[in-house]
């Protein structure tokens, strides 16, 4: 499989070049969220409070890894579900947020807006979690600590591998992969 | 004759359990593994399916976990009648393995889940017991990620739905999961029984390990044919095509009403964490 290596931050340019089922290996950095840190940001942006962190022109990763064991930078780090984080998606692409890394659906509200605000949707490995870790080099708690797994983590990682999902061009690697594979098939 | 089994023998074998099923998969899952990345048809497919290979294989040298959502504790035991459980409480015995087993796992447990404050060391336990003639003690472990379950689902069918309605839900449940559940995906199925014994059946499903069989031959005819209509759907490894969007299915079944058949459609993603101990 042909991977291309990028360097984070992603240039509008770059994300422009960027086509739905394309092989990634991101080095730079990440900030981790989920539902409960989700929660709290859009808490913080309806109260008006400046946030702890700042999004614009991050890449968000959906995950809540486990603990750090012996002298690791971070335990197990796979992706988790990004279509519970879709009620929060909106505003988050107002703030200037590049990119997500996740896995799965989106809702077709926040396909549609991630195209028009110009932010690429990617997928990790669900299950490859410890694969995963050893591509993470740097961690670090920058937000709402008392979320535990679900605080916000910055990280910074080499040779990260995703897949995009979602290009800025309408393209859906979920969608064309499908259909390339319904119907009987052949045992090789 | 009565025989006396500690409590504390219990909490150890528990405990024991869940770190192995965290950092190992089961063997009979592996073998499906490896035979689904031999016959994939999508070069992606094939490259992720290796990926999880590689995964596990990783994961159970650094005697790490293979996913960080090592789920809820599930534990089901199965005890003789002749057993008298002793030294304690069994509930406190088993919440306290549970306590010290996820020490180094994720804590993915919220104790109430309105509230939704996190309950810290990922108790409690959702415990079951059965009770059987004889004097041993089985204890099944199931470390359930949420991914899956989130898109799992049970529907009351009226009788009249019969084979084809029950299979039109099956397809449904596995299309709207897609990539959400992890695929590919163990697929379990309840038949029968009530609203709350069609999910246990289901769940009951999931711990039959691949490679078997429903023993009924109505049923394995019906495991092998939504097997095949499922992978039709073409949603593959991770959801990016393939020819693999699920291992197998697996149908579990029990008596019902008239009035009813009910139907429960469990999955499990690409990391399924189960353990059975004997004493």
């Amino acid at each position: 499989m042909d991977e291309q290596r990028i360097k984070l931050p992603l240039s509008d340019q770059a994300i422009a070049a960027l086509q739905a089922g394309d092989i990634l290996r991101l080095t730079g950095t990440l900030l981790t969220a989920r539902d409960a840190a989700h929660k709290r940001l859009l808490e913080n942006l309806q109260q008006g409070r400046p946030l702890p962190v700042s999004l614009a022109g991050q890449i968000i990763y959906y995950v809540g890894p486990a603990p750090a064991r012996d002298q690791r930078v971070i335990g197990p780090a796979g992706p988790t579900t990004s279509g519970r984080m879709d009620p929060y998606t909106l505003p988050l692409l107002e703030l200037g947020v590049k990119g997500f890394i996740g896995k799965g659906y989106r809702s077709p509200e926040i396909h549609e807006a991630l195209a028009r605000h110009h932010a690429i949707y990617m997928a990790a490995i669900g299950g490859a979690a410890a694969l995963l870790a050893r591509q993470i080099k740097q961690s670090k708690i920058v937000a709402y600590p008392d979320l535990g797994p679900e605080a916000v983590h910055e990280l910074w990682v080499e040779d990260f591998p995703v897949i995009v999902v979602y290009d800025v061009h309408g393209g859906d690697a979920y969608q064309s992969g499908r259909k390339r594979y319904e119907g009987p098939k052949e045992s090789r | 004759m009565l025989r006396q089994v500690p409590v504390s023998q219990i909490e150890a074998a528990v405990i024991e359990a869940i770190e192995r099923s965290a950092y190992e998969l089961p063997a009979d899952y592996l073998r499906a593994l490896s035979y689904a990345r031999e016959q994939e048809h999508s070069p992606l497919g094939q490259s992720i399916l290796l990926t999880l290979l590689e995964n596990s294989a990783y994961a159970q040298d650094q005697q790490i976990a293979t996913c960080q959502d090592t789920g809820m504790a599930i534990i089901h035991m199965t005890l003789g009648q002749d057993v008298h459980l002793v030294g304690g409480d069994i509930n406190q015995a088993l919440n306290s393995a549970v306590a010290r087993a996820y020490k180094d796992l994720r804590k993915s447990v919220v104790s109430d889940p309105l509230l939704r404050q996190n309950s810290g060391d990922n108790t409690p336990p959702i415990v079951s017991f059965q009770i059987v003639p004889g004097s041993q003690v089985q204890i099944t472990v199931m470390m359930k990620g949420f991914g899956a379950e989130l898109m799992s689902r049970l529907r009351m069918f009226p009788p009249a739905a019969g084979v084809e309605g029950v299979k039109e839900f099956l397809l449904e449940t596995v299309e709207k999961a897609g990539p959400n559940a992890c695929p590919p995906v163990i697929i379990g199925v309840g038949l029968g029984s009530s609203f709350d014994g069609v999910a246990a059946l289901a769940k009951k499903a999931l711990l039959r390990p691949l490679g078997t069989s429903n023993p009924k031959p109505h049923l394995e005819k019906l495991e092998r044919e939504w097997l095949e209509a499922v992978n039709n759907l073409g949603i593959g490894p991770q959801g990016f095509g393939g020819t693999f969007t699920a291992l197998a299915v697996h149908i579990e079944s029990y008596p019902t009403h008239i009035a009813a058949l009910p139907a429960a459609v469990n999955l499990n993603c690409s990391a399924p964490r189960r353990a059975t101990v004997t004493i």
